[in-house]
């Protein structure tokens, strides 16, 4: 027996199934990033004034800057990656797919080599409370790329069979988990200027 | 042949959104070389970061042309939200008194 709506929209809310399901999802990854910015808010208004360093005085801009521009273009790949399925060109899909997940790597590549730094100079989650809220937004926020990563590889791998048996189906799975992929990237762009910058 | 003509055109908007966002990016950085005090800077911060989002929300998330619904949820889960970062704040301000 077949689940309705996981094509066909509902005719009460116009949505199928997966994406009423993806936005919920988000919503309570809101409220998850959002308590972990709010931390961030109040240790930061309750340290001791002149106790709280500059981002820039302690980590590496140049190169979390060229981590907002990897994630921004993979975005872009994944929202390109969906756009080819619905013009019916597979062999586009996977390639943009598939630069999407590259893309992830390249992230957590440049991620690995920041935390390498850090802790070779002795920069640790204990050090301070800056670099507590860092490494926890930050590992978090790694730790949801990688899931991205898991999901995107597995619908340009495996998961890519759907395509040919319910071609709708998959092209709406794809769109769900490029939602989970923008997130990704949406909470980036406001982790970079406030860790980073500010 | 509606479709594709729809579909070109997003894709079209999709290369204008993405060049915009390599833009503020840039600008977001370059503001933050000018060492403005810690309200402006915070300010303008987040005004940048809030319109990145935005536009990836809108147009990337395809959040400018969907269902009702989701308005709902989202617009729910934005004031629990605000809520959870003004609550704090308001009993750091008013802190008991001695």
């Amino acid at each position: 027996m077949e689940i309705p709506y996981t094509v066909a929209e509902r005719p009460d809310t116009g949505l199928n199934n997966g994406k009423i399901g993806i936005w919920l999802f988000l919503a309570s990854e809101v409220m998850l990033f959002g308590a972990l910015f709010a931390s961030y808010l109040m240790m930061r208004i309750g340290a001791t004034a002149g106790t709280w360093p500059r981002g820039d005085s302690i980590l590496n801009v140049p190169l979390a800057t060229l981590n907002t521009v990897v994630l921004i273009s993979s975005s872009v790949t994944m929202v390109m990656a969906w756009a080819s399925l619905k013009r019916n060109d597979f062999g586009k899909f996977r390639l943009f797919q598939g630069l999407t997940v590259l893309a992830g790597f390249g992230f957590l590549t440049i991620k690995y080599i920041e935390y390498s730094a850090k802790f070779h100079h002795g920069l640790l989650p204990s050090t301070n409370t800056f670099l507590a809220i860092y490494f926890t937004l930050t590992g978090l926020h790694g730790l949801h790329v990688i899931g991205g990563m898991v999901i995107n590889g597995y619908l340009w791998g495996p998961g890519s069979k759907l395509w040919k048996t319910d071609p709708e189906h998959f092209t709406n799975r794809v769109e769900n988990s490029g939602l989970f992929w923008h997130f990704v990237d949406l909470v980036w762009i406001f982790l970079f200027p406030i860790l980073y910058l500010l | 042949m509606g479709d594709h003509t729809d579909i070109d055109r997003q894709v079209r908007t999709y290369i204008i959104i993405f060049a915009t966002l390599m833009a503020l990016t840039f600008i977001t950085v370059a503001i933050s070389r000018l060492h403005l005090p810690v309200p402006a800077a915070v300010a303008l911060a987040l005004i940048v970061a809030s319109i990145k989002g935005g536009l990836v929300a809108g147009y990337f998330m395809h959040l400018i042309s969907e269902r009702k619904l989701i308005y709902w949820v989202l617009w729910f889960t934005v004031s629990c939200f605000i809520a959870v970062l003004l609550l704090p704040l308001w009993s750091h301000f008013d802190p008991i008194q001695n």
